[in-house]
């Protein structure tokens, strides 16, 4: 006797197929939507702000006037903080990932702070900053400077980098460090020779994320108090700074005073964009290119 | 359980006799003494007895989940990258207690090399490959380096087939070559012992051959114990045979004894196929 009623399946089929059919629609509708509220986005930012982009607004110095506002002290200030926030948190981030892998005991408080580091992951930007204005700026009396700035950045992105470190660490296979523990090499031997090497791609991919959203993030900095119009460029760590996105965000603010101001904020919202979109393609490629099979 | 183990024990003794007998001038390199394995809870070698001889082959075979890989890794104390893993019992090598804490386990692995079931090179240059074990024990005259990998190629009969391309990615040699690549790889950090943990599991007929020929060879120089799962490849092979089962050693003695005439009756059953 057969258990599969043909007449059954055949009767069945039709309304198969069109569930089918349905699941595709809403998940196309689901990608559409993010597609084209960002086409939108793009327009809109394109069509008020390409026109302002030019030699002298990228290189000229903050104003009052529109038409004569630059954003090179604002470039600057994002360069030199990602000059803070780059190696602080490569160097903490990583380390950190190296010690929770490689070295730390898997028990208890291994697990706690495993959790806690995902959770940190989630903690609102502006948290991260008080933290900064209390810690950086008044306990250590930095000041409102690229220094303190960059070590809150710091702070806010550390997650990032230690959970995709050690995602690409874990990723290593076995086999490959037990070779190297095989012929007598230390536990930082086998890391710097074989475990980092190939967990490399990854964790370029973590660092310049963490990196892109350090350069996108406002919120940190609003609390720290970046001055609303500095003129002078930062020459070092200890001077004071802006960062395009807090430009974006006074203009933004002031374009109500000032209708020009929009444009200025659209033109620079190109700019960082413009930069992102760098750095995530740098991202790709590195993946990409240094990615091996085992 | 108790009486079993009790009874293994008296026969390994009995065959531990007849053991001893024929290599009266051979060393120990070797002694296991009443050593019991714990992953978690689970109790993976149990009182375990045995004297492995310098510049022979021993085998040890045994179905799957015997043991056996785990005897051998405890050999160079890989066993304890799992962190579960509690180990009593005394381990002699060379006279000195390698499960002491004072033992450094960097030291002992200078000393005792190994080879794994799947052949493993890192993903770098042959070259770099097998001159990874010189370079982290702090050779860096590049001389001296060419000779230590020229030597070990030649000494894991591959130099012939990668010398025109010692610099090219190791991913590019077939199975076969690979692990005779890992061969060298262990060569090269001039050791006592090879430990080998199925080492030709992963390869086919004639790369087996090959790794078989050469394992003939290094026994002159080296001291190999080798896991497998091919009792064929142990009766060809090798000098003794121990037989695992259940994390017990059954039955050692010479491989040609445990082939032709085994004392126990699992033992005979196992080489017979009736098992396993």
């Amino acid at each position: 006797m057969k258990y599969v009623d043909t007449a059954l399946v055949q009767k069945r089929m039709n309304s198969r197929l069109l569930l089918n059919t349905f699941a595709k629609t809403v998940f196309l509708l689901s990608t559409l939507f993010g597609l084209v509220v960002l086409a939108v986005l793009i327009f809109r930012v394109a069509s008020g702000g390409l026109g302002w982009i030019n030699i002298d607004f990228l290189t000229g110095r903050l104003s009052t006037h529109a038409d004569r506002a630059g954003i090179m002290g604002a470039i600057l200030g994002t360069l030199w903080l990602m000059l803070v926030v780059a190696p602080v948190t490569m160097f903490v981030g990583v380390g950190t990932a190296i010690y929770l892998e490689c070295y730390a005991k898997k028990g208890r408080i291994h697990s706690i702070i495993q959790t806690n580091i995902s959770n940190l992951a989630g903690v609102p930007s502006i948290v991260f900053g008080i933290l900064g204005l209390t810690i950086f700026v008044r306990a250590m009396d930095f000041g409102n400077v690229i220094l303190a700035g960059g070590l809150t950045m710091s702070l806010l992105v550390l997650p990032i980098v230690v959970v995709a470190s050690q995602e690409a660490i874990r990723a290593v296979p076995a086999h490959l460090s037990e070779a190297s523990f095989g012929m007598g090499a230390t536990k930082w031997q086998t890391i710097k020779n074989i475990i980092l090497p190939a967990a490399l791609p990854g964790i370029l991919t973590g660092a310049i994320l963490s990196l892109s959203r350090a350069i996108g993030e406002t919120a940190p900095l609003v609390v720290i108090g970046i001055p609303a119009l500095l003129i002078p460029f930062p020459g070092g760590i200890m001077d004071r700074f802006t960062v395009l996105p807090m430009q974006i965000y006074y203009w933004t603010l002031d374009s109500s005073l000032v209708a020009e101001y929009a444009n200025l904020a659209a033109a620079t919202i190109v700019v960082l964009l413009v930069v992102l979109f760098l750095l995530n393609s740098i991202a790709i490629v590195i993946r990409n290119k240094f990615q091996q099979r085992y | 359980m108790m009486a079993l183990s009790q009874k293994v024990n008296v026969e390994y003794n009995q065959n531990g006799g007849s053991v001893e007998n024929p290599v009266l001038d051979k060393k120990v390199v070797y002694d296991t003494k009443d050593l019991n394995l714990w992953y978690g809870k689970d109790h993976a070698l149990k009182n375990i007895n045995l004297a492995i001889y310098e510049k022979e082959v021993t085998a040890i075979i045994g179905p799957s989940g015997c043991g056996k890989s785990t005897y051998i890794k405890t050999l160079n104390r890989m066993v304890q990258l799992v962190p579960s893993v509690r180990i009593s019992g005394e381990i002699s090598y060379r006279g000195k207690s390698i499960l002491d804490k004072s033992y450094q386990v960097e030291d002992l692995r200078t000393r005792v090399g190994m080879v794994f079931q799947k052949p493993n090179p890192f993903p770098k240059s042959i070259y770099d490959n097998v001159a990874y074990g010189p370079r982290i024990h702090g050779i860096k005259n590049k001389k001296i380096l060419d000779q230590i990998v020229e030597k070990s190629l030649r000494g894991a009969a591959i130099w012939d087939e990668v010398k025109e391309r010692l610099h090219e990615n190791a991913y590019g040699l077939s199975g076969g070559q690979q692990q005779r690549l890992c061969i060298a790889r262990c060569l090269a950090i001039e050791p006592d012992v090879i430990l080998m943990d199925e080492p030709t599991s992963a390869l086919d007929p004639k790369s087996t051959l090959k790794v078989e020929e050469l394992i003939q060879e290094l026994k002159k120089e080296y001291s190999i114990i080798i896991v497998t799962h091919n009792m064929q490849q142990a009766a060809r092979i090798s000098d003794k045979t121990a037989f695992f089962l259940n994390g017990e050693v059954v039955e050692y003695d010479q491989t040609d004894v445990i082939f032709s005439n085994p004392s126990d009756k699992r033992t005979e059953d196992y080489i017979t196929g009736r098992f396993g």
